[in-house]
């Protein structure tokens, strides 16, 4: 066969010019777009995942990660149906939503436990207050708190070697809020990663280590690990299910949430959705974070149902919402 | 020593420098065999690590939250359509400048400063390309976040590339064919098309492969203009069974890609997602791999027709 140029680049012009010319019909197909945190990412993809087999491909539900000050913003455009958050909507988010006349609904999927570990050879730090936590995090520790004992006098002379995640991520801005009292107040002399697998080995391989992450990151190296527990004035408690629920494990527990588009809302196949989220906890344990209690998804259900728009949280970072505390907001909606 | 060389000397000095040859022969394929170790290393490692993973089902099955159930059908699909979008436009419009700046252009400032552009282009961090592409593609004309615009941001990213393969490929082309067909009275559009182009067709393909092979694996860009993490469906096929039989709705579509992929495995807590890094980074290496052995191939057949 012999190729000419004429061949080849006349079927590739004349394509080329279709695929510009082509008319874009709507898809006719439903779909559904959410974007945003990417530690909600895997709860969002499992119910993504389940629904669209339930649907036998009549929905299509697409996921992205932006992180959720990303997920925001497009959802703030009009970009997508639902947002990822692992924090409360802010205040600029709110104003940039209600500029583009963008209504919402806000509606809490999971909790995550904050896990302060230690490595299995660590054997002094079985708990700590959030005092200590914060003598070893705050700014003013930068270069000088650098061994265990200065944190606390029984604690052995070694060196302390701190992992922690980077300042683009939610749980740094949620874990310096509630230990340091200002979101992004941290020393910067850490290993800090946006790969939860990078901090995971760091501990692992390091005896002297400390680092902290989502409960699903420790959940999945159970093994090679040691969670520490947190003692917030009231004892020492171990992060869990249980613990969490009863709203014991302060201030490290964070609801995520997943906000709606008010007019989306309307659509059947996002309702549907919602409601499928709303009715099958056990997805969020399968990968590995604590699902609410089932009143407090009815209730949820209930406001979605109801239509009631707006966040409970007033657009300022809050830390240690129990789930006792996240239902009674609701109820306040 | 003494001014004339005995012919002692001469040899010695012969035998020596001929063992610096052989020397360097050594040291180069030293070189040579410790770069090609380690990507073969590298390969083996991702071969090993996601060996259990191999297999029809993950070549057929959409990501999943259990490692065990994901596949990668999205993401190669998805890579695919792009490649397509991405060769369908860069060829013409890089083989086009190529030719403009070789055969026609006047060789003044503006054709220099253009040269000179093309050549900082290849330079430019995929990122800033992902950005302008953001602006332009997704928002100012609207294509969104699609398999057109991740193809046209991909197509631009290549096109440096593809205009200086291109014009490799003409250069080589000996100045007396040229000079010939002139003289035959050809024009100089005739000299192009009828001459010069059937002999570099072979080096201006692999160009262009070599353009896609680096396009394959870009992440930036495409999560820049907006790859999606999570997608459980193909988009609609290029072919139809109703009139006009193609329809060009894939390019609208929403896309994940092979890197992307990848990524979000890799950053997951359970590790048994890393198995499946692996496996799907292996065979995105087994498909840049594929194409520049088609390169090599067409490069063989096009050299093998040519008999000047």
């Amino acid at each position: 066969m012999k190729l000419s140029w004429q061949q080849i680049t006349l079927p590739a012009l004349a394509l080329g010019l279709l695929a510009f010319g082509a008319p874009g019909r709507a898809d006719a197909q439903a779909a559904i777009k959410i974007d945003g945190s990417s530690t909600v990412f895997p709860i969002s993809e499992a119910y993504a995942e389940e629904f669209q087999i339930q649907k036998r491909g009549k929905v299509r539900v697409t996921v992205g990660v932006s992180g959720t000050g990303g997920g925001f913003k497009k959802f703030c455009r009009g970009e997508t149906d639902m947002a990822n958050a692992s924090r409360p909507i802010l205040v600029a988010e709110m104003e940039a939503c209600r500029k583009a006349g963008i209504k919402y609904m806000e509606v809490p999927v999971a909790f995550d436990a904050l896990t302060v570990v230690v490595n299995p050879a660590n054997t002094w730090a079985k708990s700590m207050t959030v005092a200590e936590l914060r003598k070893m995090w705050e700014p003013a520790a930068q270069g000088r708190i650098t061994s265990w004992n200065q944190v606390n006098p029984k604690f052995p002379k070694e060196k302390l070697m701190l992992f922690g995640p980077g300042a683009d991520s939610g749980t740094f801005d949620y874990f310096t809020e509630a230990v340091n009292g200002k979101s992004k107040a941290s020393r910067g002399d850490f290993t800090a990663s946006e790969d939860d697998n990078t901090l995971v080995q760091g501990v692992e391989s390091n005896k002297n280590a400390l680092g902290y992450f989502g409960y699903a990151y420790y959940a999945a190296h159970k093994d090679k690990l040691t969670a520490v527990a947190i003692d917030n004035g009231k004892g020492p408690v171990s992060p869990s299910l249980e613990n969490v629920t009863n709203g014991t494990y302060d201030p490290l527990s964070r609801p995520l949430f997943v906000y709606v588009r008010e007019t989306s809302a309307k659509r059947p196949e996002v309702r549907e959705f919602v409601q499928f989220m709303l009715t099958n906890g056990q997805l969020v344990s399968e990968v590995g974070y604590l699902p609410l209690p089932k009143s407090a998804y009815e209730l949820a259900w209930k406001h979605f149902q109801n239509g009631k728009l707006g966040t409970v949280f007033g657009g300022h970072p809050q830390v240690g919402i129990t789930i006792d505390q996240l239902q009674a907001m609701e109820g306040k909606l | 020593m003494s001014a004339v060389l005995t012919i002692e000397e001469l040899r010695s000095g012969l035998a020596w420098r001929k063992n610096l040859d052989k020397a360097f022969v050594v040291v180069g394929l030293l070189i040579l065999m410790s770069c090609l170790g380690l990507l073969a290393l590298l390969f083996l490692d991702l071969v090993r690590d996601g060996a259990s993973r191999f297999g029809w089902d993950f070549l057929t099955q959409f990501p999943s939250r259990k490692a065990e159930r994901a596949g990668i059908l999205s993401a190669w699909v998805g890579t695919s359509m792009i490649m397509l979008v991405t060769a369908l436009v860069a060829l013409p419009v890089g083989v086009a400048a190529a030719i403009y700046l070789e055969e026609y252009a006047p060789k003044n400032w503006f054709t220099g400063v253009i040269e000179i552009n093309v050549t900082n282009l290849a330079g430019v961090p995929s990122i800033v390309y992902g950005l302008l592409a953001l602006g332009l593609f997704v928002y100012k004309f609207g294509f969104g976040q699609s398999v057109l615009s991740a193809g046209l941001t991909l197509a631009l990213l290549i096109l440096p590339i593809i205009i200086v393969g291109t014009r490799e490929a003409l250069r080589a082309v000996p100045k007396a064919i040229r000079e010939a067909a002139y003289g035959l009275g050809a024009t100089r559009w005739e000299v192009t098309k009828d001459h010069v182009l059937p002999y570099s067709t072979g080096g201006i393909l692999t160009g262009l492969i070599l353009g896609l092979s680096r396009a394959i694996g870009e992440t930036a860009p495409i999560i820049t203009i907006g790859a999606l993490s999570f997608i459980a469906f193909l988009p609609n096929s290029p072919i139809s069974g109703t009139f006009p039989f193609v329809n060009f709705e894939w390019l609208k579509s929403e896309f994940t890609a092979m890197p992307i992929q990848i990524f979000n495995w890799v950053s997951r807590p359970d590790q048994a997602f890393q198995q499946n890094a692996a496996a799907a980074a292996a065979i995105l290496l087994g498909m840049t791999l594929a194409m520049n052995a088609i390169a090599i191939w067409i490069r063989y057949r096009f050299r093998k027709k040519i008999n000047w």
